[in-house]
């Protein structure tokens, strides 16, 4: 399995709302009538993508992002957008927000948090709310060269994203006492779970768990589950299952491979994804994905900054690379996306150039050399790929 | 690398001039050191093999410039190849059918057009011309004309740069005029709100990609309230979404005025069909006239590139008078389109040095040279590089 092929990943984003977008255009149930969406800054099929630089080793990743790109003479122009932790003014979150806006898509390093500091707010959260990306999606396979303790893993976490925990309503009813709101909608859990059946349909997958806790959190918990369930009636070919989260953690370290598609609400997905990523090699090889109704942002599936990382050449390239390579496919550019994408695995797999994540002595450099030079013999005529996109790369 | 080259191919030059008798041989090997052994072809990005492009001559002198960008082009070793298609509507006999050409740009995504003559006469039949069905049939929406003063070349204004976005499939061209009654005639100049907000948000993101300051919307709204209305408040609309960039609105009367007067000040350009065609025919006047400037369409998936002032120049057919520099210079940002910045690069500066250097000009730049000599000009200077 030297390749990760997963054409077609994001063919469909569900919900039926009716809005407008940057072009004035009315897009409605984008599920069904479009392939990709309408706003993106695409002229004479060369892209335009905001790259969120992030904290940590956020600036150093985009930066070898953007090296790979060049030597594979991807069709993307990217728009490079400051944006971390230190920048607290609202005009620079105005500025990215607008910036993913305009081109649709975004590449991002994750910014980091301050929990010392009580009036700092996410920015990450903030982002995710505003572009209304309501789905998270974490895919975890085995790569066969990385020695993990479980093999043939291959299991999709889908994270309910704008809602439950990550609300930040929070306050402090009588001194002592904290009120924290988890907000479980109908609207919302009803959109996820849809969305994660519709994947595992159009991925020839067998299985969707819920995962909850119903039998504390009776009503919050117990309507998600209980929108999955009438999702899943919709849905008589795939299986339906659930299961609470404690027992899911457990499960997920001793037989991980039971596993098919997971739909979660926000904060267990956050804990479960991790932990599935862990399972198959860490934060460095695992590639995520923010989708919403216009926008979508690649990043990290772990989302973590690595600030221990940062400027000491040893951070693994891989994840990040991944992640740009789902962004390609977002935006039709297949054949770039599966060129980068071998080579990526090629040199995890074959040439077992590895980080010492992964066990390994090489530097990021070194990663992102072999990177380019297996890509650089393979690199195809632009306008070919052009071609491919009208015609015959649909899949 | 390019300084390495530099330094190189002197020398080989020098070396295989001992041995040729003339310079003929010498270019050819010259030529084939290129494609051999020197490693011209190497850009960032290099593909295998050659990337395809449909080439359009057009009418007038169109198939000479060709002929002269296909020399340049041989000569510096572009790993291009060019799907030809002789498309016109003058010389109905030897043209290709439409969707011939329409196909050829959908798989090459790129191509190089020269123009199309549209006669002025109406004999009956349909209103579109070639030349707009080919731009809505590949949906060629934008325009883009940038105006740069060329170094050396003396015009009445210097140092110009700005840029001109021209919504190029509705308004004025859409080709609906009819007699209502006897000696009455109604065009019908259409402007949607999909359509110009589309072409706003282009020319803000180029202004974006391009690190421009400033874009300017140029219309009519004073009079036409309504049609002009829109497309100024659909331009205000995108504007929202980009507060790095100025905004600012013209009234195309005015905008006339200000360009011969003061062109300094403007950055971006963006404007409606017919609005766009005038002033991108000015503003070439203003750098060095319809031989020296570029231009380029652009839809979701394709990019033609032609000249940026559109004239056929077809009283020079034959005589070897006309200046290829605009041709040259739009093949240039093909390449550029196309990852090979590496050429581009090289053409651009060999074409500008010839033109600096003042010795080697058309007619149209104050010279008396040849169209051939120019090319061979250039061809020179690309192995002095």
């Amino acid at each position: 399995m030297g390749r990760l092929t997963i054409y077609g990943f994001f063919k469909a984003v569900t919900g039926n709302h009716q809005h407008t977008n940057i072009n004035g255009t009315q897009v409605v149930n984008y599920s069904q009538k479009q392939t990709e969406p309408k706003n993106l800054s695409r002229y004479g099929g060369r892209n335009t993508v905001t790259l969120l630089t992030g904290d940590g080793v956020g600036p150093e990743l985009m930066s070898h992002v953007q090296e790979v790109f060049r030597h594979a003479g991807a069709p993307i122009d990217f728009e490079e957008v400051e944006i971390n932790s230190s920048k607290e003014d609202p005009e620079t979150m105005r500025g990215a927000l607008l910036s993913v806006q305009r081109n649709g898509v975004a590449i991002k390093g994750n910014i980091e948090t301050k929990f010392d500091d009580p009036s700092f707010k996410s920015m990450n959260v903030e982002l995710r709310t505003e572009l209304n990306l309501f789905a998270s999606v974490v895919w975890c396979r085995s790569i066969p060269a990385v020695k993990t303790r479980h093999n043939n893993i291959d299991l999709i976490l889908i994270r309910e994203n704008t809602e439950g925990e990550y609300t930040n309503l929070e306050h402090e009813n009588v001194p002592g006492v904290v009120e924290s709101l988890k907000i479980i909608t109908a609207e919302k859990s009803t959109k996820i779970a849809k969305y994660a059946f519709d994947f595992a349909k159009r991925h020839g997958r067998k299985k969707v768990t819920a995962i909850h806790k119903a039998n504390i959190m009776k009503l919050g918990d117990g309507l998600f589950l209980e929108s999955c369930r009438k999702v899943a009636c919709l849905y008589p070919d795939i299986e339906f299952n659930d299961m609470i989260i404690d027992n899911a953690s457990m499960q997920m370290v001793s037989r991980p491979q039971q596993f098919d598609v997971l739909v979660m609400p926000n904060l267990y997905g956050n804990i479960l994804s991790n932990i599935a990523a862990g399972l198959v090699g860490g934060p460095g090889v695992v590639p995520g994905m923010n989708l919403g109704e216009d926008y979508a942002v690649f990043e990290l599936g772990t989302r973590n900054s690595g600030r221990s990382l940062k400027g000491k050449n040893i951070a693994n390239p891989s994840g990040m690379l991944l992640a740009a390579c789902d962004m390609l496919d977002y935006l039709g550019q297949y054949e770039h996306a599966t060129l980068i994408r071998d080579s990526v695995m090629d040199v995890l797999c074959e040439k077992k150039i590895h980080t010492p994540d992964l066990g390994g002595q090489a530097t990021t450099l070194e990663v992102v050399q072999a990177i380019i030079d297996d890509i650089k013999p393979k690199a195809r005529s632009w306008s070919g790929n052009v071609a491919q996109n009208l015609y015959s790369a649909k899949p | 690398m390019a300084a390495s080259l530099r330094r190189t191919q002197p020398v080989i030059v020098q070396t295989f001039s001992r041995f040729l008798k003339n310079k003929q041989d010498l270019l050819r090997n010259v030529e084939r050191c290129i494609h051999d052994s020197l490693p011209v072809c190497q850009s960032v990005a290099s593909p295998v093999g050659k990337q395809v492009a449909t080439l359009v001559p057009g009418d007038g002198v169109g198939p000479d410039m060709m002929n002269s960008l296909r020399d340049v082009f041989t000569h510096a070793g572009v790993p291009i190849e060019f799907e030809e298609y002789f498309l016109s509507e003058v010389q109905q006999g030897q043209s290709v059918s439409l969707d011939t050409v329409v196909e050829s740009f959908k798989r090459n995504g790129v191509g190089i057009k020269g123009i199309i003559t549209t006669p002025s006469h109406f004999k009956g039949g349909i209103l579109q011309t070639l030349n707009m069905k080919l731009r809505s049939e590949l949906d060629l929406f934008a325009n883009v004309v940038v105006i740069k003063s060329l170094p050396g070349l003396k015009t009445k204004h210097n140092n110009l740069d700005f840029v001109i976005i021209r919504e190029q499939t509705e308004g004025e061209y859409s080709a609906l005029e009819h007699e209502s009654v006897k000696g009455v005639v109604e065009c019908l100049k259409i402007i949607t709100r999909e359509k110009s907000r589309r072409i706003a948000k282009f020319a803000f993101d180029y202004a974006v990609k391009h690190k421009r300051n400033k874009v300017t919307a140029v219309h009519k709204a004073n009079i036409m309230k309504l049609g002009d209305g829109l497309f100024l408040q659909c331009c205000e609309e995108v504007a929202s979404y980009y507060p790095t960039i100025k905004f600012e609105n013209m009234i195309i009367d005015n905008c006339c005025m200000q360009l011969v007067s003061n062109p300094h000040q403007f950055d971006v350009m963006v404007m409606p069909n017919l609005y766009g065609n005038i002033v991108d025919n000015l503003a070439a006047g203003l750098v060095g006239g319809a031989g020296v400037v570029p231009g380029e369409s652009y839809s979701r998936d394709s990019a033609m590139f032609e000249q940026g002032a559109r004239h056929a120049f077809a009283d020079a057919v034959g005589r070897n008078i006309a200046n290829p520099t605009a041709v040259l210079l739009s093949g240039c940002n093909m390449l550029k389109h196309i990852h090979l910045d590496y050429h581009a690069k090289v053409i651009e500066d060999a074409v500008h040095r010839v033109i600096k250097s003042a010795k080697v000009r058309t007619k149209d730049l104050g010279g008396h040279s040849t169209t051939n000599d120019f090319t061979h000009a250039i061809i020179e200077q690309l192995h002095n590089n």
